[in-house]
Order: C-alpha cells, then structure tokens, then sequence
C-alpha cells in the first residue's frame, strides 16, 4: 500500500526484478501527455492495493532498461512477477479498464 | 442522485473548454467531464500549433490547452476529470454517468467528445503496436533514433508528425494513397524540403510484418497494384479520425460516418436541450479554431434554450 517508487536503471533488478510482490512498472517520460493523464490513475492503484507494487521508470533518464525490455511506446506498463513479465499493457486507459487487466494480478 | 444542473459538457479539447468558458461566464455553472486519460482532447499528443490565432510565435499543444482550462476554471466551471460511460439524453431532464458510477443530471447537454484516431484495420498492425507501430510522434519518436520509419497520411497531421519525426529518425517516409497531398502547402513545403524525408506516393498499406517487433509494412501501389515491401523499424499512423460518438448511437441522429446531426449554423441536435460541437460534428474543417468557434455556439446555444425553458 502506498504512493508509487521511482525506480532508475541502476535499481530495477533490486526494485523490481528481486521484489516479492508483483510489480508494475510504468515506463513514461516528460514529454508523454498520455503518461501524464495516466500518472494519477497509477498512484490511485498504488494506493488502493496491498498486493503489488507500483514503480516509474523515466525511459529518458534510463534507457537501457527501456531498450532491455524493447520500449517503444509509452505508457507501457509492464507487470513483474519473480523478475519475469506477466502481463503488458500499452498505451493510456481509464482506470475500470486498466484494472480489468490487472484483474488476475491485484 | 445530484442537483439538477443547467448544462453539463461531455469532452474537453477546444470544443468543450470553449463552451465551458462562455457556459460560466453565462453563469450556467457548468460541469464537464473532461475524460480520464483523453483530457484536452487531440492537441495533447502534438507539438507546436502555430496557426490558432493570438500566439504570434505559436504555443505548444497541451500548453494551449492547460490556457483553456485554466481560463474555464477561472470563471467556475467545475471540472471533473473523468470519463461519461452513458447518457440518457431523452427527457427533459438528462442524465449522464461517469466512471466512477455517479449520476448527473442537467437540463442541457453540450456533446464535445471529439474523435479518435483511425486504424489501418490490419490483423497485424493490432499485433504490432506499441512494438513500433505507434499513434503518437511525441510520445514514442525518442525510441527511433537513426532508424529507418514511416508515417502513413496524407494531412497536415500526418506531415507535422512526419517533420518532427525526423528530429530522431534516420529517414522517414511518407506513405499515401494518392499522388498529391491534402497538407497545408506550409506543411507540404516544409516536408519537401526535409533531407530526411521520402515519399512514397500512390502507395497503400496491405500489410505490417514483424515477429516480436515491426521489420516493415508492405505496400500496394494503387494505381499498377504492385506490391512491395518497405523494411522499416517504425510505422505512425496518421490516416485520420473517426468521430467518438459510440455513446450516443441510438439517441441523436448520426450520418453515416458516426458525425453528429447538427442544425446548422447552430448546434442544435435532434433532440431539444442537446448541442453538438467540434470534430464531433465537423467532417470538414477539423481545426482547433473552428472547433472552440463551434464548442462557443454551442454554449450560446444552450444558454438561449435555458433562457426560453424558464
């Protein structure tokens, strides 16, 4: 429970990969309106679920962790589970619609 | 259930924030809804807008449109950034619900919901996207850098995507069905001038290939039917919009692209106490000037109708 984490290149495999709660990551940058609309829906789902963990990584200031995963639209949010992808979602949605995807996760 | 407003506005991109400036300058306290993750509507995902008048310098898309907001704002419109799922705009009194379940009620309703982008309808392009077929130049252009990539359209959209695409891409190629462009000559000049820039005209999409990742489209030329295949690692889609009226289907009268039915010059729907305004109802101007000229009419519209209801 709890606001979203900033996570870098340099502590994805602690943060994210090593995490024992499933993680959601969204790969956004600055210049994305849409990451921007989606950025308050994140925090909501942080805030209302113990089960996962909600992180950001700025694909501007971290690209080789957005080029390990093949980034090449944003928002993409990516769902970790024991450092493996489980589920990825592309582009901005109301937040029924993004929970509807998280369903099996949250 | 609520208070019974006077109007509320459904959207928020020139058309609405408009309305919702002169609805609250009427003192009609207007709600709007300004969408969860489409609020300010198309000029969000652009850059520069250099012909909507006042900015000798231009302004940047969604600086423009937080200026709108603001100005909304300003004289109390209360927004609510959140999506509509349904209206019921029959009766007297209309009712919308929004994401969050709650019902508003109003005696007008102000219809600005915009469009959305259209898809080349391809099996493969469903598949490929967000692997690098991509709707939107200014979010994913970064991801491009010296890699070869093509942006399909033939309007100034299309262009304007395409010229700053080549900021990062190695070459872009403009693909388009015909043999001339529908561009603004600006437009049309400033790409032909770009070294990055190549065109393939008379030139249809058939198909995107890829595995995991885009490796090309292929094209059919529309005028010998020939196809050929274009090895690119990027592809934006720019080939126009389709009117967001899936809502409403069924209660105001549609034509057959989806736009909706207005009284022109007013704004004036089928049903009493309902207007329509911007890419909604234009098939053929689609600029953010004329979209906020509309979403103005409208909120006279509705305050004319309110005044007479009284």
């Amino acid at each position: 429970m709890g606001a979203t984490k900033i996570v870098t290149d340099a502590s994805f495999a602690d943060d994210v990969l090593m995490s024992e709660k499933p993680v959601i990551v969204d790969f956004w940058a600055e210049w994305c309106g849409p990451c921007k609309m989606i950025a308050p829906i994140l925090e909501e789902i942080a805030a209302e679920n113990d089960a996962i963990t909600v992180v950001k990584l700025n694909v501007d200031e971290n690209p080789a962790t957005a080029a390990a995963y093949g980034i090449t639209s944003i928002p993409t949010m990516n769902v970790f589970k024991g450092g493996q992808i489980v589920k990825t979602i592309i582009g901005a949605k109301p937040k029924a619609a993004l929970l509807a995807d998280l369903n099996s996760i949250l | 259930m609520s208070e019974i407003r006077n109007v509320i506005i459904v959207g928020s991109g020139p058309a609405g924030y408009t309305a919702a400036v002169y609805a609250a300058r009427a003192q009609l306290n207007p709600l709007v809804f300004e969408g969860s993750v489409t609020a300010g509507g198309a000029l969000m995902n652009t850059t520069e807008v250099e012909n909507f008048p006042g900015f000798v310098d231009g302004i940047m898309g969604p600086a423009l449109m937080e200026n709108m907001r603001g100005q909304a704002a300003r004289f109390g419109a209360e927004l609510i950034t959140d999506d509509v799922t349904s209206m019921d705009l029959s009766g007297e009194i209309k009712t919308v619900v929004d994401g969050a379940g709650n019902t508003h009620q109003a005696k007008a309703i102000i219809l600005a919901m915009g469009s959305g982008y259209r898809e080349l309808g391809l099996e493969n392009e469903k598949r490929l996207s967000g692997h690098g077929v991509s709707w939107c130049a200014t979010c994913d252009g970064f991801f491009f850098r010296d890699q070869d990539i093509a942006v399909v359209g033939g309007g100034d959209s299309a262009l304007e995507e395409a010229t700053f695409l080549t900021r990062f891409a190695k070459s872009v190629t403009l693909i388009h069905r015909r043999d001339s462009l529908r561009a603004s000559k600006i437009m049309q000049e400033r790409a032909l001038s770009n070294q990055k820039m190549k065109f393939a005209w008379n030139s249809e999409v058939v198909d995107v290939l890829g595995d995991a990742k885009l490796s090309g489209v292929i094209l059919k030329d529309t005028v010998t039917g020939q196809t050929r295949e274009l090895p690119i690692t990027g592809l934006f889609i720019a080939i126009g919009h389709d009117p967001r009226s899936e809502l409403i289907v069924g209660q105001v009268d549609l034509d057959a692209e989806n736009y909706v039915r207005v009284n022109a010059p007013s704004t004036q729907t089928n049903l009493p106490g309902v207007f329509a305004c911007g890419d909604l109802v234009d098939h053929t101007y689609r600029q953010a000037i004329t979209a906020a000229g509309t979403g103005c009419a409208a909120a006279l519209d509705a305050e004319r109708f309110l005044a007479a209801a009284e």
